[in-house]
């Protein structure tokens, strides 16, 4: 068991130690999304003072709502593993096909350290400063803060699931960009990022709830701040294992068909 | 008034040391430290107009320096450097009008233009007449046959294709000084003698003043009567190439391919060096035994597969002149 | 013999060139850019939807600060791409080789690269003003149709200015790169709202320390004919885009101090 799961665990652990080296690139991202939440906090304040009608959310829960957007962006699977897509440029990605290993769950475990390793340095400093500084609230209670880090937990695999997806698609563009420049916008929006989900309209809830990317963010930030009751945190973990094994039975599928492309074509 | 006047240019770099781990990063931050390194250390030579010049020494000694001062893209600390009258780092751009520069590692061309669409660019950026322009293009093109080339993207030239369209695009602008670094590396041997046979023509018939950096003696072997050397930023020495070679070290290399292999070679007049499987290397002092009577010798004497004698390898005599130097 | 703008503009043809060798790339980069910007709007959209107004300010007011601010921004994003590489180029030697011609460092940089696929975000940014301006009752004059030429024209110097401090910057640092997109982006992003939106520091930081709003901000308030909710006078509001330009001057002078280190330490 132990020498099955071992290179995998390896990729993982090695572009963990190779990202955190980065250390003053992780400060400077810091500080960004500090700067860049701030704006987004101070546009939704005027636009609370704008109006006295309630509101589908508190002015309180939308500011944690986007500190913890700033805090776990680097979750958002918005762009494709950078060292696949240098693999797919420099057509050294055929050797991938020669490692003794499922080449799908490596790629998923080297995407999931890509995802992790950069959210890791920001994510805990900076949800620490905005909860002490900048109006972020705590977890609603105990039980929303556990459901949100199981819900948590779903959103990194979702989003792994969409990152090798991604750095699949490369394979099919010879520029080796191609798709994600599409789609990263969107998954970005629909996810919640530009702004809270539920200020959307009504009839726009509807689509949202059926779509994969608001069990990235939006469905575990509302968990951990009540917005979601805990008693329905289950049909969120749902939401997201369905679209989790989609997900990756559609990546497996098409990896098994760009590589074959690579086998014919000869890269 | 010399071509090229370089009187005690030093230069000298500081590099931040940085300690390992979190807390040397910190350090860091607060307080830097740094060694000085000295680059070039009062280095000084005179070009004439029309000189072909071999520039050697190590990597790191001081050679890539010395062409970015006289290119303009440094300053010195200290002393003068005159090109054409010209102090190349305050007139940067007319000092970039009146010279040429080719890195053999890399190109100057856009990669993804076809060579034609490099050069007509490098006219304007350089601002040449149009048939100023038309006459050296034509000239170059017919000298290295760069017509079927014009066409092509540069991504596609061969390495041997590429330098060529290289040397072009340097000489476009009729520039009198020309730095080449590394012009042939990494070539065929085919494209090599081409390469050199073309800057030999450019220096005996336009008269233009080369300056050639290379690892490899046998440019500097086929084009230069003079050779500097340079280690530790100090220019080492400054005379022909024999004139080196005979002051550093008289000895040549023989080696032999043996017939079979548990033989050893003993005379007098050589010594021996190293030896894998059958081939072994030996020195030699030609002013000791003549060459011919040496080999006349050997072959009588033992069973020899093949032979040739060779000149120390240009590292031998840098290192033999650090010794020196050292030791000094 | 080519001037400067002669030179330029064979840059530009040959940049066009190259991009177009990559045709779907191309395509696909700018849709791309249209869809990020997109979003961006669809969200500003879906707040007016549900809280009618921001502080006063109308939808079509903030579409017209939006458009603004995109068109300009998307014109300096062409030209600034090389500017964004300086760190690189320097790595590369690519730099020392624009040293070593007869032409300026700064020319040759905005030469470096002509960014067509940001068409997408001026295509958007162009669509949204166009749309505000019909929608707003403004007072065509023709003081006000000039004043929206200069502000635009303002902005993208202003812009271009940031890009080139990051070039700056990365003559000494390019570990900390990541926090000049605070300034350039983060300002747009800031700047999509009128700047009376937002917290006092802000406003004076994005007016005295960098100019931002004297670009994106003051004229605009002259051009849509209202009080300033700040109180500025409207002479203030039609000098403003000078300042813009001022901090496109000072940036090129300090660009050359940083020359002037680089020729100096060679690092």
């Amino acid at each position: 068991m132990q020498s099955f799961v071992l290179p995998y665990t390896a990729v993982l652990s090695a572009r963990f130690r190779m990202i955190l080296q980065y250390r003053a690139a992780a400060i400077a991202g810091f500080v960004t999304q500090i700067g860049w939440g701030a704006i987004r906090v101070m546009a939704m304040e005027a636009f609370y003072r704008s109006t006295s009608a309630p509101q589908p959310m508190h002015l309180e829960d939308v500011v944690t709502y986007i500190w913890l957007g700033q805090a776990l962006l680097g979750l958002l699977p918005w762009n494709p593993d950078t060292e696949i897509r240098a693999m797919v440029r420099s057509g050294t990605v055929a050797y991938e096909l020669v490692r003794p290993v499922n080449l799908y769950t490596y790629w998923f475990s080297r995407s999931m350290a890509f995802r992790l390793a950069p959210t890791f340095m920001r994510s805990i400093p900076l949800a620490v400063l905005a909860l002490l500084f900048f109006g972020m609230q705590a977890p609603a209670s105990p039980e929303a803060l556990v459901y949100w880090l199981a819900a948590t937990l779903g959103a990194v695999l979702l989003s792994t699931a969409l990152t090798v997806i991604l750095s699949i698609t490369l394979m099919w563009t010879i520029s080796g960009e191609g798709v994600s420049f599409l789609v990263s916008p969107v998954i970005y929006f629909l996810a919640g990022m530009v702004i809270p989900l539920p200020l959307f309209p009504d009839w726009a809830q509807r689509v949202l709830d059926i779509l994969p990317f608001r069990g990235i963010c939006d469905a575990p930030f509302r968990l951990y701040m009540g917005h979601i009751p805990a008693t329905e945190a289950w049909a969120v973990l749902l939401h997201q294992l369905i679209w989790i094994v989609i997900l990756v039975a559609f990546g497996a599928w098409l990896l098994s068909r760009a590589t074959r492309r690579l086998v014919v074509q000869g890269g | 008034m010399p071509h090229i006047l370089v009187d005690n240019i030093v230069k000298t770099f500081r590099i931040a040391q940085r300690r390992p781990g979190l807390w040397g990063a910190l350090h860091g931050v607060l307080r830097r430290e740094y060694r000085t390194i000295k680059a070039l250390d009062r280095v000084s030579f005179e070009l004439e107009p029309g000189e072909l010049v071999g520039y050697i020494g190590p990597n790191g000694a001081g050679k890539s320096t010395t062409v970015k001062v006289l290119s303009g893209i440094l300053v010195p600390d200290s002393g003068r450097c005159e090109i054409d009258g010209r102090i190349p780092w305050r007139n940067r751009i007319s000092n970039a009008a009146n010279i040429g520069v080719v890195f053999g590692q890399r190109t100057q061309l856009w990669w993804d233009l076809p060579v034609i669409e490099s050069f007509d660019l490098l006219r304007d950026i350089y601002r040449i007449g149009s048939g100023e322009y038309l006459r050296a293009r034509d000239e170059l093109a017919a000298l290295m046959d760069l017509e079927p080339l014009y066409d092509v993207p540069v991504r596609q030239l061969s390495l041997g294709q590429r330098m060529r369209c290289d040397l072009a695009a340097a000489l476009l602008h009729a520039p009198s000084v020309l730095f080449l670094d590394e012009p042939t590396i990494g070539l065929d041997a085919v494209s090599k003698l081409a390469v050199r046979d073309f800057i030999k023509r450019l220096n005996r018939e336009r008269g233009v003043t080369v300056v050639l950096t290379t690892h490899d003696m046998d440019d500097i072997e086929a084009l230069s009567d003079r050779v500097m050397v340079i280690g530790h930023g100090r220019i080492l020495s400054d005379s022909t190439l024999d004139d080196l070679r005979a002051r550093v070290t008289r000895e040549r290399r023989l080696i032999i391919d043996l017939l079979d292999e548990g033989q050893a070679i003993e005379d007098p007049d050589v010594t021996f060096i190293s030896r894998s499987g059958n081939r072994v290397h030996l020195q030699f002092d030609p002013d000791r035994v003549p060459t011919a009577a040496l080999i006349s010798r050997i072959t009588a004497k033992y069973a020899i597969k093949d032979l040739f004698v060779e000149n120390p390898p240009i590292e031998e005599i840098i290192s033999r002149l650090y010794d020196e130097h050292e030791l000094r | 013999m080519a001037n400067p703008l002669a030179l330029y503009s064979h840059y530009v043809s040959i940049s066009l060139r190259s991009q177009m060798q990559y045709r779907v790339s191309f395509l696909l980069g700018t849709l791309g850019q249209l869809f990020s910007t997109g979003v961006e709007f669809i969200g500003i959209l879906a707040l007016f939807d549900r809280f009618g107004s921001l502080n006063q300010w109308t939808l079509a007011e903030v579409a017209f600060f939006y458009g603004i601010v995109n068109v300009a921004f998307a014109v300096t994003d062409m030209l600034s791409r090389g500017f964004d590489h300086v760190g690189q180029l320097v790595r590369s030697g690519e730099f020392d080789r624009m040293l070593l011609r007869p032409r300026s460092t700064v020319l040759q940089l905005i030469g470096q690269e002509f960014t067509l696929r940001r068409l997408g975000r001026f295509g958007q940014g162009a669509g949204v003003l166009l749309w505000a301006t019909l929608y707003l009752d403004i007072a065509w004059s023709p003081s006000v149709a000039a004043l929206i030429v200069i502000t635009v024209c303002c902005g993208a110097c202003f812009f271009l200015g940031l890009f080139i401090n990051i070039g700056t910057v990365s003559f000494w640092t390019t570990e900390t790169l990541e926090l000049m997109n605070v300034l350039t982006y983060g300002g747009i992003e800031a700047s999509k709202y009128p700047l009376a939106i937002y917290h006092t520091w802000f406003r004076r930081f994005f007016t005295m320390v960098i100019p931002m709003g004297c670009v994106t901000y003051f004229p605009v308030v002259a051009i849509l004919g209202r009080s300033d909710p700040l109180g500025t006078s409207l002479a203030f509001q039609y000098a403003a885009p000078l300042f813009g330009l001022l901090y496109f001057i000072l940036s090129l002078f300090i660009w050359r101090l940083g020359l002037r280190h680089y020729r100096s330490t060679g690092s």
